[in-house]
């Protein structure tokens, strides 16, 4: 139904190269996050699969057929834009209908499907609104909604909940995954929050400048960063990456260790220093902490409630099996 | 960030900003009042003003003026014409330059405004010439595409401007869902870009109602617009001074009513958006 | 935004505005141009195809030729001066708080819609005429000898004509450049203790700067070409031939085809001068 592959895909605009040549397949039913840093090529590439921009090079194949010269109207998916881009002027039920009216369906089969689409999504006393007259969450809905009563073999989405606000997009993003598990079709899923990213995702994607930098489970990119750019992307607040002195005692150039896998210890460990700025949660105490010879704070997570506070003196032990070490070219050593 | 202004000074700018635009009013009010006047009332010395008897006699002299209604029936089509003609052929090019810019789309579009800045004195002859050459000197269709292409810069550029406001990801939007340029175009650009067409439209119906270089030089009788009529009055004397003004209300009353409602797009239309 | 299938059907959907405006501008253009090295007078029956530069050394050492660039540039310049100040005052009148301001605005802008024949009979009959014109009886009434305006001063005359039509023009474009100010910069120039004309002299004016070379640009282009206006007062006499008007009557009164497009092509490089200028200033805007 919705595979997707990539073979050595880019993409130039003029003389820059935004994506250089990429390889990637897409498994039916996968929900994958495109991920990585602003500008790195995120969007082009969800839109070089749409069909929105042309390759410059490589092939695209939906199901196993070429699609690299179908028009976005023939590769049957449907795209969620960041600005929801609904028509302003018709009603929810027009927006919703619209891809239906343009495939030319009867009017009780479109009846059908966007009752049942205005079921699933709560939009059911809005369809006679404009979208005007909708708040943003809404207009989510309507924009998912109009993806959705097409069947599409795949669903692209690009940062979509990236306009709402933080408790709206939380809820958002369990409706979209279970929409995942009810529909069991493709979703492509671009966003550069790496939080979205691993609470949603089959797969993730890392990118970087066009560069497919590690493909894998959340968990594998959790556990197994391929490289440092990997490492310190994937996982919240970030992983501490250290050089000199202390990667030099273990053999590397780069080691990383992760702010949970930093224990706070009454004496001794193998960092001690000072707390600059000491964040409490409640279930979770972040503290940044100031090691003599170190340029960067040190970020430490314990959880619970620990009473220590801005200025006191810590002891930091890291948990021996949890130190990640990368080479010169900052490549993962296992 | 406006302080409370004393009302004083606010009653004092008042009348003088009304004293000064009545002023400039004032040839049309007088025109106005004038076409209500018998002729004899009209050049009465000294000037009346209010006090006299209203009649409606000058409109429905004019009216009956054998040539009134065939020019007033010849400024709506060629008006109207040429404007639908222009937004024909604008629509697809505006469409393109703003939501397919290229590289030499900013160049086209400034050629485009270019041509609006020939001097209609440097293409006379030989327009009369191909005009008769046609045989369509003094035609309805003649005024009507010369009007459009005079016009047409400025309802490309205006088109442009309005269509570069709709977000792009819409459109996208409309071909991810399936709809062909043709559908793209009808069903969602169209309907979005409604004020702005909307507008474009009547300032290019208000600059061709006005425009009298062409519309003088290449009629005669049977095309003749309200322009040319009205330039038929211009003998010397001074004893119809109440039917010219009532003509002139008839030939000028829609365009003040179209132009009041379009001040905004005015700005926007005849200055390139070198203005903001 | 772009594939090349949408690139191809924009360029089909550009391709027919292109067209029209190039035949438009190419063919009588270049049919003008042919002429203008011919010696051409139809009436006459004369026909001959290639006589170098003649027309334009005759067209340019006339001094019709002379008198028409004397009263074009007196004419424009003097609508233009009328118009900017005038503009000026009113769109500083017009931005100050006061009761029915959208009338106000509505009445300062009526000229504009008026077509060119009609203000020109409404003056020219209304106003300007010795025997019943309005200003004749204002004269009376202030004990002068009547003003016979058009033959005494045909291209005054012309230009209050024209400038009354134009000034809304330039109202309103510098209204919208004065309401782009921020009120917030007048009134940290008054905290500094600026008075009324240096905030006017240092601040408004430099402000409005562009918005006055455009009103310049556009209005030069437009005034140039003043036709009707003419047309209808004094039909060219009492030294009122500008330009437009000169080469008008070579070609479709006098019929010397050759010379008055001589004097066509002389016209275009003319407007084409200001075109370049504005042009720059439309282009740098369109970057943004
Ligand atoms: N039409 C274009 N012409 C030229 N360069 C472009 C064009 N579109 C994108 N780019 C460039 O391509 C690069 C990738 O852009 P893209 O929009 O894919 O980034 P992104 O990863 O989606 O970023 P963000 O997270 O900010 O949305 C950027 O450097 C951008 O400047
Ligand atoms: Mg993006």
């Amino acid at each position: 139904m919705g595979r997707i592959t990539l073979e050595n895909v880019q993409k130039r605009f003029g003389e820059v190269e935004v994506i250089p040549p990429l390889n990637l397949t897409i498994e039916d039913g996968e929900f994958v996050v495109f991920v990585g840093p602003s500008g790195c090529g995120k969007s082009t590439l969800l839109r070089l699969i749409a069909g929105l921009e042309d390759v410059s090079g490589g092939e695209i194949r939906i199901d196993g057929r070429p699609a690299t010269d179908l028009p976005p109207a023939k590769r049957g998916l449907a795209m969620v834009f960041q600005s929801y881009a609904l028509y302003p002027h018709m009603s929810v039920r027009k927006n919703i209908a619209f891809p239906l009216k343009m495939a030319g369906m009867d009017q009780a089969e479109q009846d059908r499907r966007i009752a049942k689409a205005a079921e699933a999504l709560n939009l059911t006393d809005y369809l006679d609104r404009r979208p005007g007259q909708l708040s943003g969450g809404q207009r989510q809905r309507v924009a998912i909604g109009r993806a959705i009563v097409r069947e599409p073999a795949a669903f692209l989405f690009d940062e979509p909940l990236s306009n709402l606000d933080a408790a709206l997009r939380v809820g958002m993003r369990m409706e979209i995954s279970e929409l995942h598990t009810t529909l069991a079709t493709t979703m492509i899923y671009v966003t550069h929050d790496q939080v979205e990213a691993m609470t949603m995702a089959d797969k993730i994607v890392v990118l970087r400048a066009g560069n497919i930098e590690q493909v894998g489970t959340p968990l594998d990119l959790y556990r197994e960063p391929r490289n440092v750019f990997v490492a310190g992307f994937i996982g919240s607040p970030k992983m501490n990456l250290l050089e000199g002195e202390h990667a030099r005692a273990h053999g590397c150039k780069t080691i990383g260790i992760r702010p949970e896998h930093l224990d706070v210890v009454d004496s001794g460990g193998t960092f001690t220093g000072k707390i600059g700025v000491a964040e409490h949660l409640g279930s979770d105490t972040f503290f940044h902490v100031h090691i003599p010879g170190m340029a960067e704070p040190m970020t430490v997570r314990a959880s619970g409630e620990v009473g220590l506070r801005h200025g006191d003196p810590i002891h930091l032990a890291p948990q021996a099996d949890k130190i990640h070490r990368f080479d010169d070219k900052g490549l993962r050593i296992s | 960030m406006a302080r409370a202004i004393t009302t004083r000074k606010k009653v004092m700018w008042t009348a003088l900003s009304w004293g000064i635009g009545l002023l400039i009013f004032f040839p049309i009010l007088w025109t106005f009042l004038t076409s209500f006047k018998t002729e004899a009332t009209a050049i009465a010395d000294p000037p009346v003003w209010f006090a006299f008897d209203w009649t409606l006699e000058n409109y429905r002299a004019v009216q009956e003026r054998s040539n009134y209604p065939l020019a007033l029936t010849n400024s709506i089509i060629i008006a109207v014409g040429s404007t639908i003609l222009g937004i024909a052929i604008a629509v697809p090019a505006a469409w393109a330059m703003a939501f397919v810019p290229g590289r030499r789309t900013k160049d086209v579009l400034l050629w485009m405004l270019s041509t609006k800045m020939l001097p209609a004195v440097g293409v006379l002859y030989p327009l009369v010439l191909l005009a008769k050459w046609l045989g369509v000197m003094d035609s309805r269709i003649l005024l009507i595409v010369v009007l459009m292409l005079i016009n047409l810069p400025i309802i490309v550029w205006m088109l442009y401007t309005y269509f570069r406001e709709i977000p792009g990801e819409i459109l996208e939007a409309a071909r991810m869902d399936g709809a062909s340029l043709r559908n793209e175009i009808i069903y969602v650009l169209t309907p979005m870009a409604i004020p702005g067409i909307a507008s474009t439209i009547l300032l290019n119906i208000i600059l061709a109602w006005n425009e009298a270089f062409w519309t003088i030089l290449l009629t005669t009788v049977d095309a003749a617009p309200l322009t040319k009529f009205i330039a038929s009055f211009s003998a010397p004397e001074g004893l119809f001074y109440a039917k010219l003004s009532a003509a002139s209300m008839m030939a000028i009353a829609p365009i003040l009513v179209m132009g009041w409602f379009s001040q905004k797009q005015l700005v926007r239309g005849l200055t390139f958006g070198a203005v903001k | 935004m772009a594939t090349q299938h949408s690139r191809s059907a924009a360029r089909l959907m550009i391709a027919p505005a292109v067209f029209v405006l190039l035949v438009w501008m190419l063919i009588p253009l270049c049919m003008t141009l042919y002429f203008s090295f011919a010696d051409y007078r139809p009436m006459r029956a004369t026909f001959e195809p290639w006589i170098g530069f003649d027309n334009y050394v005759s067209f340019v050492t006339s001094s019709s030729f002379t008198n028409s660039v004397i009263t074009t540039l007196q004419m424009v310049g003097g609508i233009l001066c009328i118009t900017i100040a005038g503009g000026i005052a009113l769109a500083l009148l017009l931005d100050q708080p006061i009761f029915g301001q959208g009338v106000v605005r509505i009445l300062v802008i009526a000229p504009f819609f008026v077509m060119p024949t009609v203000s020109a009979l409404v003056w020219k009959n209304m106003f300007f005429n010795v025997d019943n014109g309005l200003f004749s009886y204002l004269y009376k009434a202030l004990g002068l000898q009547p003003y016979d305006f058009l033959s005494q001063a045909p291209v005054f005359s012309i230009v209050v004509i024209v400038a009354w039509q134009w000034l809304p023009f330039a109202t309103l474009i510098l209204l919208t450049a004065v309401q782009s100010l921020s009120s917030e910069q007048l009134e940290a120039a008054e905290m500094d203790g600026a008075p009324g004309w240096a905030r006017f002299w240092y601040i408004i004016l430099p402000h409005l700067s562009r918005a006055i070379t455009v009103v310049i640009l556009i209005q030069t282009i437009f005034l140039l070409s003043v036709f009707a206006e003419i047309f209808v007062t004094t039909n060219g006499a009492f030294g009122t031939r500008t330009l437009t008007y000169l080469v008008y009557q070579r070609v479709l009164e006098s019929q010397n085809i050759g010379l008055g497009s001589a004097g066509g092509i002389i016209a275009v490089i003319l407007a084409n001068i200001v075109a370049i200028f504005l042009m720059r200033i439309v282009g740098k805007n369109l970057d943004n």
